[in-house]
C-alpha cells in the first residue's frame, strides 16, 4: 500500500468552518471504547498489530550510536523466543542518529524516521528547520517527525503554520511527513482540531500528538478528536492520512483501546503500520508479555524480555 | 333638557370575557338574573361551548407571551389588578350586595381579593427560588430544575365568595405564566364580569383571563375535557362531579386540581404551594467541559 | 479528489471475539413466589406463567400470577405494616434500612446485571454501568431524605400517605423499582408493586435484597402478573397512591379509573422527543448523542429520542457520520460484553417495531438499516433511521419504543421548535449548538420535563424525571419526587 498522492496546490483552509469539539461528550464516547472487552484470538491479534506500529524510540539527549544500535536489534529482534512476530514500523532517532539507525537496520523492512526543526521546542529559524530536515532526509530518513511552531498557532498566526509545515513536506521530498501538533501545548480539544485540519491540509501524510517531552503526552480524548478530523478530511478530500498518537502509551491494555477506538472511528482501512503508529519506547515490552501470557496462560516477568 | 329631575341610570350590561373584549355570548342566550325577591336583576350572558372553545384559543395565544412576560412585570401587573379592585371597591360591595351578600361581609371579601391579590404579586418572582434547585448529578453536567407554567388552564371558580374565590384561583394561576378560562360563580355571577373589566384596566393583556357566565351543568364536561387545555381546577361539587371531572380529564392528561369546600377567607388559602400546582418541573442538563 | 463519496469500512478485519459475561456466579430458581408480608407465597389460584429470554426465546423460569386475592392480601400486609412498624419508626431508623438496600445491591451488583440481561434483553454493559448502579443510587440517595423531609417543603408539616401500589414497565425493571420503591420507603409509606410480566426476575431479587436488609414484613410487597394484576392494585380501595410508568394509553385509563377515588397518583408515560441538532453544534458529539438518544435500550426508552430535527446545512453531514456511526453498533447477545443493541424485550414488541417500520416506508420516508447480522434466534431489530420523514407520517407522531428514528430537516429555530413542539408528549428533549444564548431559548421553549443540552439520556436519582403534556403527571427523583409520597400539612 502506498500514500496517496498530495495534491500539489495547497489551499489554507477556513479554520472558521472546522467542526466544534465538546470535551465531555468526548471524554464519554472514549469511556465506551475502554469498556471494550477484547479477549482471546481478538487479543492476539491486536497485540501483533500493536507491535507491527510502533515506533520504537529513543530522542534522549545522552543518546549514542551504541544505544541506537542496540534499539535497531530491538526493533529487528522482538523476541526471537517467540516465532511469527511482526517487526516494529520503525526507529525514530535524532537526525544525528539517522545513519547509524540506516545502517543498523540493513535490508530489515524497518522504517527509520527522524524527528526534525528543533525537536521538541521547534524554536528555531525555518531555514535552520529546513534544512535539518533536508540533512535528515539524506542521510536516509524514510520518515519526518517535524513539530509545529506552537507560539506561533497560540498566537492565531495559522498562515505562517500553515507555510511552515508545506515548506518542510517540501524539504521532505520522497519521506512522508509526521505532523507533531503537541496537544499538550494547545490547551483545548477546539485547538487540536484546529491544528489537525491545517496540517492536514498543508501537506502532512500523518498527524501525531506529542513530543513526548511534554505532558500529557497523547490520550485517547486528543487521539479520538485528531481520528475524526483525519475522517472528516477524508470525506473532503478523499485523500487518507496517517495517525500516531506518541508518548505515554506504555501499556498492552491502552494500546489495545487505542485500537478499538481507531477501528470504531476510521475502519478497517487504517489498521495498518502504513497508516498508524504508536509513538513509544517502553511498550513493545509490555505488549510481548502479553502475548506471552496469551500463548502460555501465565503471567510474566520484564526479566524474561530485553530491555533495549 | 326636559324631565322629571330624577336621573334615568343607566343599567350594566352583563357580558363575557374572551382575547380581551366583552362579547355576548356566540349563542345569543341569557339567564335573568333575579334577587331574594324575584326581581330580575341582570341578564347575563348563558356561555356556550362555542364560547369556551374561543376562550381557550385565546388564551393559547396569549400563553406564550404571558408566561415570557417578566416575573417583575407579572408581579406588576397583579398588584396594578389590587389597586384597580381598591379603586372600585364600592362597586363590588354593591354587586355583592345585590346578590344577597351582607354588606359586611361583602366588605370584607373585597378587601381579602384586594389582599390576595397583593400577595400573590409578591410571589410572582420569589415561588421560583424556593422550588427550583441546582441538583447535583454525579457525571459532569450542570443540572438545575426550574418550574414553568403548566400551560392554559380552565377554572370552575367556587359558586360561593364569587368574588373572593374567583380571584383565590385565577390568581396563583396567573401569577405563575399560565393563561386561564373561568366559569364564574353560577349563583353570583356579576362580580366577575366586573372584575373582567378590572383586568381589562390593569394592564392585563388579552387572552390571558377569560371569563364565562353559564351553566355549570352544561359547561362543565367541556372544561375537563378539553384537549388544548392542560390543567383544571375545580371548586364545587361531590364526588360525582370530582368522578366526572377526573374522567374527562384523562382524555389528555390534564392535571387535576380540586379545591372543593375551601374556606376563601382564610390564610390557608393563599400559599406558594398553589401557585406550584399549576406549574411544571423543568429540568436541564448541560456538560461542564471546554 | 473523488466524486463519490468515500466510504469507510468497518465490517472486514480485525473484529472482538465473544466476551460473554460468565452466568456461573448465581442461579435462578425455576419458580418464583410472590412476596408478600415478608414471604415468598404461592399465588391463590395457583398459576403461573414464563418469563423468557428474548435473546435466546428459551424459558428462564416461571413466575407467579398474581390474582386480584393475591393483591388484596399484598395491600392488607403494606396497611399492617404501615400501621405497625413502619410509620411509627424514626425517619432516621427507616433511612438505616433503605441505605442497607442500596448497599446490598452494590454488593450483589453483577448478579443484578446479568438477570436483567437474560431477563429483558438489555445489554450486560448498560445493565452493568447504568441501570444496576443507578438503581442503588436511587436508594441510597432517598434513605437521606427519611429523616430530613421537612426541610424539603418550607412551611408545611409533611406526613406519609399510607400504601403506594405501583405498576412498573419492562424497560428499566430494576431501576423503575427503585424510582418507585426508594421514595415511597423514604417518605414512611409501604409499597405493593407489580413488576411487568416480561421482565419479573430483579423484582423478586430486590424482595431477597429486602429480607436480607431485615426491613419489617410487609414494608414491601412484589406481585407479579399482567394487566389484570395491575388493575387490581390501582383499584384496590385500600391504596392511598398509585404510581405508574408505561404507556399513555394504559395511564389515561389509570387515571380515569381513579376518578374521584382522591388517590393521589403519579403518572410517568410516553413521549416522542424531538433531539434538535443545530449547525453550529459540535457536529461529532451531537451524532454521539443522537446513537445515544435512540438506540440506548434498543430504544426502549420513554424518553429516547425519537425524533431528529437536523439543520439543513449540515443534515448531509450529520446523517453520514450517523450511518458511518451505526455501521459499528454491535447488536446481539446482551450478554456480551461488547453488544451495544440487545434483544427486544418481546415477540410481541418486535412485531409493533416491525410493523412501524413498514408503516414508515409505506408513508414514503427512506428506511436506512445497518448491515449487522443479527443472531438466529431471538427477537432482533437493527438500528434503523428514516430520513424523510415529516410531521404529518405517523412514524414522527406516534411512540415505536424500538431502535428507530425518525429524521427531519428545519431551517429556522423557530421552525425546529414549532415542530419540537408539535407533538401531544412532553417528555424529553435536545438541544445541541455551541451558542449559549440558543440553548437557553431552546431549553425554555420546549415543552417537556427534561431537556438535554448538548448531551442527552442522563439519569440521576437528584434530579426530577417527568414529562409535561400527555407525558405524565408528576416528578420522580430529586427533592421534587417526594411530594408525590406526601401529603403536606400547613
Amino acid at each position: 500500500m502506498s500514500l496517496a498522492a498530495v495534491p500539489k496546490i495547497r489551499r489554507m483552509p477556513d479554520l472558521g468552518q472546522v467542526s466544534l469539539v465538546d470535551e465531555v461528550g468526548v471524554i464519554e464516547r472514549v469511556a465506551r471504547f475502554q469498556t471494550r472487552s477484547i479477549k482471546n484470538e481478538s487479543k492476539t491479534e491486536a497485540l501483533k498489530m500493536i507491535l507491527s506500529m510502533i515506533d520504537l524510540t529513543t530522542l534522549e539527549g545522552q543518546d549514542t550510536p551504541g544505544k541506537v544500535r542496540q534499539l535497531c536489534q530491538k526493533a529487528i529482534h522482538l523476541h526471537d523466543a517467540m516465532p511469527g512476530l511482526p517487526h516494529v514500523a520503525a526507529v525514530c532517532v535524532y537526525p544525528t542518529m539517522v545513519s547509524v539507525a540506516k545502517k543498523a537496520l540493513g535490508e530489515n523492512k524497518i522504517n527509520v524516521a527522524s524527528v526534525a526543526t528543533a525537536f521538541p521546542s521547534g524554536m528555531a529559524p525555518r531555514q535552520i528547520k529546513l534544512e535539518e530536515t533536508r540533512i535528515a532526509v539524506e542521510d536516509g530518513a524514510d520518515e519526518i517527525d517535524m513539530v509545529i511552531s506552537r507560539g506561533a498557532f497560540l498566537q492565531g498566526e495559522y498562515s505562517f503554520v500553515f507555510d511552515e509545515i508545506a515548506a518542510i513536506k517540501e524539504a521532505c521530498g520522497k519521506a512522508h511527513l509526521k505532523v507533531i501538533l503537541e496537544t499538550g501545548e494547545l490547551g483545548t480539544l477546539d485547538r487540536v482540531r484546529r491544528a489537525s485540519v491545517l496540517a492536514m491540509h498543508a501537506g502532512a501524510d500523518f498527524i501525531k500528538t506529542s513530543t513526548g517531552k511534554i505532558q500529557p503526552a497523547a490520550t485517547l480524548p486528543v487521539t479520538l478528536v485528531m481520528l475524526q478530523a483525519i475522517r472528516d478530511f477524508y470525506y473532503e478530500t478523499g485523500r487518507m492520512v496517517g495517525m500516531k498518537p506518541a508518548g505515554g502509551i506504555s501499556s498492552a491494555k491502552v494500546a489495545v483501546h487505542y485500537l478499538v477506538m481507531l477501528r470504531e472511528t476510521l475502519g478497517n482501512a487504517w489498521m495498518t503500520p502504513v497508516w498508524y503508529r504508536f509513538g513509544a519506547s517502553s511498550l513493545a515490552n509490555d505488549v510481548l508479555m502479553q502475548l506471552r501470557k496469551q500463548a502460555t496462560g501465565v503471567y510474566q516477568s520484564l526479566e524474561y524480555f530485553s530491555k533495549d | 333638557m326636559a324631565g322629571s329631575g330624577t336621573r334615568v341610570p343607566v343599567i350594566k350590561t352583563y357580558k363575557i370575557y374572551i382575547d380581551g373584549k366583552f362579547p355576548r355570548t356566540e349563542s345569543g342566550r341569557s339567564i335573568a338574573l333575579e334577587d331574594s325577591d324575584n326581581a330580575v336583576i341582570a341578564n347575563v350572558c348563558r356561555g356556550s361551548r362555542k364560547d369556551f372553545r374561543n376562550a381557550v384559543v385565546a388564551a393559547r395565544k396569549a400563553f406564550d407571551p404571558w408566561s415570557d412576560t417578566s416575573a417583575y412585570l407579572r408581579g406588576q401587573i397583579l398588584y396594578r389588578i389590587a389597586e384597580m379592585l381598591e379603586g372600585r371597591r364600592e362597586q363590588f360591595v354593591a354587586e355583592l350586595t345585590l346578590q344577597g351578600v351582607s354588606r359586611r361581609m361583602a366588605k370584607k371579601e373585597v378587601d381579602a381579593s384586594i389582599d390576595r391579590l397583593i400577595y400573590y404579586a409578591g410571589w410572582s418572582d420569589k415561588y421560583q427560588q424556593i422550588f427550583s434547585a441546582v441538583n447535583p448529578v454525579s457525571s459532569s453536567h450542570f443540572n438545575f430544575s426550574v418550574l414553568e407554567p403548566t400551560g392554559v388552564v380552565s377554572i370552575l371558580a367556587p359558586n360561593e365568595s364569587s368574588l373572593l374565590g374567583l380571584v383565590s384561583n385565577v390568581a396563583p394561576v396567573i401569577v405563575g405564566g399560565n393563561t386561564c378560562v373561568v366559569l364564574a360563580s353560577e349563583k353570583s355571577p356579576l362580580c366577575a364580569v366586573s372584575f373582567a373589566e378590572v383586568l381589562h384596566a390593569s394592564d392585563v393583556p388579552g387572552g390571558v383571563v377569560n371569563i364565562l357566565t353559564g351553566y355549570r351543568e352544561e359547561l362543565t364536561g367541556q372544561f375537563a375535557s378539553h384537549m388544548d387545555v392542560n390543567a383544571i381546577v375545580y371548586c364545587d361539587g361531590g364526588s360525582d362531579v370530582a368522578k366526572s371531572v377526573q374522567e374527562k380529564a384523562a382524555e389528555n392528561i390534564k392535571r387535576v386540581i380540586s379545591r372543593v369546600d375551601e374556606d376563601w377567607s382564610v390564610d390557608a388559602a393563599q400559599s406558594p404551594y398553589l401557585i406550584k400546582q399549576t406549574q411544571e418541573t423543568k429540568t436541564t442538563w448541560h456538560p461542564i467541559g471546554s | 479528489m473523488s466524486t463519490e463519496p468515500t466510504k469507510l469500512a468497518f465490517n472486514d478485519g480485525w473484529q472482538y471475539a465473544p466476551a460473554r459475561e460468565s452466568t456461573d456466579h448465581f442461579s435462578i430458581a425455576a419458580q418464583h413466589e410472590l412476596f408478600i408480608n415478608g414471604e415468598f407465597i404461592a399465588p391463590e389460584s395457583g398459576r403461573y406463567f414464563e418469563t423468557i429470554n428474548p435473546a435466546t426465546e428459551e424459558i428462564i423460569s416461571s413466575v407467579a400470577l398474581a390474582s386480584a386475592a393475591d393483591v388484596d392480601r399484598a395491600v392488607k400486609a403494606a396497611r399492617k405494616a404501615y400501621k405497625g412498624a413502619w410509620s411509627k419508626m424514626s425517619g432516621a431508623d427507616r433511612g438505616k434500612y433503605i441505605f442497607r438496600i442500596a448497599r446490598i445491591l452494590q454488593e450483589r451488583a453483577r448478579e443484578f446485571a446479568t438477570i436483567e440481561s437474560m431477563d429483558g434483553g438489555k445489554p450486560i454493559r448498560e445493565s452493568r454501568d447504568i441501570d444496576i448502579p443507578l438503581a442503588a443510587a436511587h436508594f441510597f440517595y432517598n434513605a437521606g431524605w427519611a429523616d430530613k423531609l421537612e426541610y424539603a417543603f418550607p412551611g408545611r408539616r409533611p406526613k406519609s400517605l399510607g400504601v403506594a401500589g405501583q405498576v412498573i414497565p419492562w424497560n428499566f425493571p430494576l431501576l423503575m423499582a427503585a424510582w418507585k420503591i426508594a421514595p415511597a420507603l423514604a417518605c414512611g409509606n409501604t409499597v405493593v408493586l407489580k413488576p411487568a410480566e416480561t421482565t419479573p426476575l430483579t423484582a423478586l431479587k430486590l424482595a431477597e435484597v429486602i429480607l436480607e436488609a431485615g426491613l419489617p414484613p410487609g414494608v414491601v410487597n412484589i406481585v407479579t402478573g399482567a394487566g389484570e394484576t395491575g388493575a387490581a392494585i390501582v383499584n384496590h380501595p385500600d391504596v392511598d397512591k398509585v404510581a405508574f410508568t408505561g404507556s399513555t394509553e394504559v395511564g389515561r385509563i389509570i387515571q380515569r379509573s381513579l376518578a374521584g377515588t382522591g388517590k393521589k397518583y403519579t403518572l410517568e408515560l410516553g413521549g416522542k422527543a424531538a433531539n434538535i441538532i443545530f449547525a453550529d453544534a459540535a457536529i461529532d458529539q451531537a451524532v454521539e448523542g443522537i446513537v445515544n438518544g435512540i438506540f440506548f435500550n434498543q430504544g426502549h426508552v420513554c424518553c429516547a429520542g425519537s425524533r431528529l430535527f437536523v439543520q439543513e446545512s449540515v443534515a448531509d453531514e450529520v446523517i453520514r457520520k450517523l450511518k458511518d456511526r451505526m455501521e459499528t453498533l454491535i447488536v446481539g447477545d446482551p450478554l456480551d460484553k461488547n453488544t451495544d443493541i440487545g434483544a427486544i424485550n418481546s415477540a410481541a414488541q418486535l412485531e409493533t417495531i416491525q410493523s412501524y417500520l413498514k408503516i414508515g416506508q409505506e408513508e414514503g420516508a427512506e428506511m436506512y438499516q445497518s448491515s449487522c447480522r443479527l443472531p438466529d434466534r431471538g427477537y432482533w431489530c437493527r438500528p434503523t433511521i428514516f430520513t424523510g420523514a415529516s410531521q404529518s407520517n405517523r412514524i414522527v407522531q406516534e411512540e415505536i419504543f424500538g431502535p428507530v428514528l425518525a429524521i427531519q430537516t428545519f431551517r429556522t429555530l423557530e421552525e425546529g421548535l414549532t415542530k419540537a413542539n408539535n407533538t401531544p408528549y412532553g417528555l424529553s428533549g435536545g438541544v445541541w449548538t455551541d451558542k449559549g444564548s440558543k440553548i437557553f431559548k431552546m431549553t425554555r421553549k420546549i415543552r417537556a420535563g427534561v431537556i438535554w443540552a448538548n448531551t442527552f439520556n442522563k439519569f440521576d436519582p437528584t434530579s426530577p424525571f417527568g414529562g409535561y403534556k400527555e407525558s405524565g403527571v408528576g416528578r420522580e427523583g430529586g427533592l421534587h419526587g417526594l411530594d408525590a409520597y406526601l401529603k403536606l400539612e400547613v
